[in-house]
């Protein structure tokens, strides 16, 4: 039966102990320790909280970033277009430009060539009436060699005058 | 015994340890006995000195007298409450034990105080004695009664010192905790914390609710703490200051339970008093059995906290000590082996008990507490 008869001097005891050890430790530790225990969770909430915010972020910003690539890219290649359209404009005008200077050129020459040819030929014709009176003295002075021939050809000439 | 130790992983060596040592200094007290029994039998003239010089109170006094192993006296002996604290027994039937001090409150002398060595062995002192585990007073018209007793006894002073430990363990952890808010827990800490954080989150909030359980915290953490490590200290045996069977005693388990008991009552609200005086949905004619219903269901809750906690350790210190006694029954070292198997084995189940009774305690104080506090919605 003592087993189960709890003692007066126990019972204070005990209260008294425990009431203390409560008081104590509420006071020195478990109010601290809670404190702690919550700032530190509230600060991991806080840390995580910014994380995924820094996360969207993060991915808004590489949404931008793809925006930007792409309108470089179109914008690169607009410009690449453009540039390809002036140099064909460029280098077709290059090339009328220069056909053109060609042509004028040619004609040029060709008028030169001209010029030159009917200098040269008018030479040549000198020449060749030079050349021809010439061989024709020559002949003549052969033919002319006896008398007998020459009055031939006087009578010949004087018949061609004659009938002139 | 080597062997097992030797198989044993790293891991629960210190456990085995821890139980080996707590069987051997169980055993010490009554390897001494024996002798002691030897003796009486041998030299009867010699016995009445020894047992009237070597005696505490008179259970061990008839035990040694009568010269049989009593194991019901020699458990009941342990788990009792005791004004010494006693270490082991001499060869010659001599008890070695601590004196500790005797505070007692007389009718007829008022207040006294003294060193419990002054009633051993039967000895008066001012009218005191010991008798039976209990003080007794002779009043000068040679009346017999029992002065109000005060002492320091031995599950006193396992309390103080249990109190000192989670003194010194949480007081120190809360300036560390104070000092730097936001440090990573290491050591010991790292070991209590996950425990605070488990009372928080798996007993606090789901009973008592998000609003409330702030208040409750300290009591439910001191009340937690306070009868693990008293249970684990009383599984460790015998050396001082260890071995004391706090839980296992019914005036400690009373207060823990009455404070419970007074703080679900201060904290009831409209609805819960509401529910005990006339409970929603029954017939007013019925309110003469309800209500005599509901108050014995007020008183029944910390009742049975009361008993579960007590009985379920003093159950756990029985059969340890039921166990040792096999060796004493048997009379022979040879059953020590297979003793002390078993007393391994128990005081393993016993340190999963002492957890599980602080966590029982402390979950069902919440549960009574969040049922009083809480704001039921219908």
């Amino acid at each position: 039966m003592d087993l189960v008869t709890p003692g007066i001097g126990l019972i204070v005891w005990t209260t008294l102990i425990f009431l203390i050890l409560l008081f104590l430790l509420k006071k020195f530790a478990w109010t601290p320790i809670n404190n702690a225990v919550k700032t530190r969770e509230e600060s991991i909430r806080a840390a995580l909280s910014s994380a995924d915010k820094a996360k969207e972020e993060m991915l808004l910003l590489q949404a931008d970033n793809e925006k930007i690539i792409i309108k470089a890219r179109n914008e690169r290649d607009s410009l690449l277009k453009e540039a390809k359209e002036v140099k064909e404009t460029i280098i077709e005008e290059a090339k009328q430009k220069a056909e053109s200077e060609a042509k004028k050129l040619i004609e040029q020459a060709r008028t030169s060539i001209k010029n030159e040819k009917f200098s040269a030929i008018n030479e040549i014709k000198e020449q060749v009436a030079i050349l021809s009176v010439e061989i024709a003295e020559k002949i003549l002075r052969e033919k002319l060699a006896n008398d007998k021939e020459q009055k031939d050809l006087l009578d010949k000439l004087l018949k061609d005058i004659k009938l002139n | 015994m080597n062997l097992n130790l030797m198989l044993m992983g790293s891991k629960y060596r210190k456990l085995i340890l821890v139980s080996f040592i707590s069987a051997t200094f169980s055993l010490v007290p009554y390897f001494g006995n024996a002798q002691d029994q030897h003796n009486t039998n041998e030299q009867d003239t010699h016995a009445a000195v020894i047992s009237d010089s070597g005696s505490h109170d008179s259970s061990s006094h008839s035990q040694s007298a009568d010269a049989t192993f009593d194991p019901g006296l020699f458990i009941i002996d342990h788990v009792k409450d005791s004004h010494e604290w006693h270490l082991w027994t001499k060869a010659d039937g001599n008890h070695v034990s601590v004196p500790l001090p005797i505070i007692l409150y007389s009718k007829e002398s008022g207040l006294q105080a003294f060193f419990s060595s002054k009633l051993a062995h039967g000895h008066h002192h001012k009218g005191f004695y010991l008798e039976d585990g209990k003080i007794w007073e002779e009043l000068a018209n040679h009346e017999i009664v029992s002065p109000l007793d005060f002492s320091i006894t031995k599950n006193v002073a396992g309390m103080l010192v249990a109190a000192l430990i989670m003194l010194i363990l949480f007081i120190r952890m809360g300036s560390i905790y104070r000092k730097k808010e936001l440090s990573v827990p290491s050591g010991l800490n790292g070991f209590l914390e996950p425990m605070i954080l488990f009372i928080r989150d798996d007993i606090a909030i789901p009973n008592i609710g998000e609003e409330k359980y702030a208040k409750f915290m300290p009591y439910l953490l001191t009340v937690f703490f306070f009868i693990l490590i008293n249970n684990i200290m009383g599984l460790i045996p015998s050396v001082i200051p260890f071995g004391a069977n706090v839980m296992g005693n019914i005036a400690v388990t009373f207060v823990l339970s009455f404070i419970t008991f007074i703080i679900t009552q201060f904290n009831g609200t409209k609805t819960y008093w509401k529910h005990i005086v006339a409970t929603p949905g029954v017939p007013f004619w019925l309110a003469p059995v309800m209500i005599p219903v509901e108050i014995i269901g007020l008183f029944s809750k910390p009742f049975a906290l009361m008993i579960r906690l007590f009985a379920n350790i003093t159950a756990g210190h029985i059969i340890i000590l039921s166990l040792i006694s096999l060796i004493f029954i048997f009379k022979s070292i040879f059953i020590a082996p297979v003793s002390i198997a078993f007393v391994l084995f128990m005081d393993c189940i016993e340190i999963l008990v002492a957890f599980l009774q602080a966590y029982v305690f402390t979950l069902l104080s919440a549960l009574f507490i969040g049922l009083a506090a809480k704001e039921h919605h219908h």
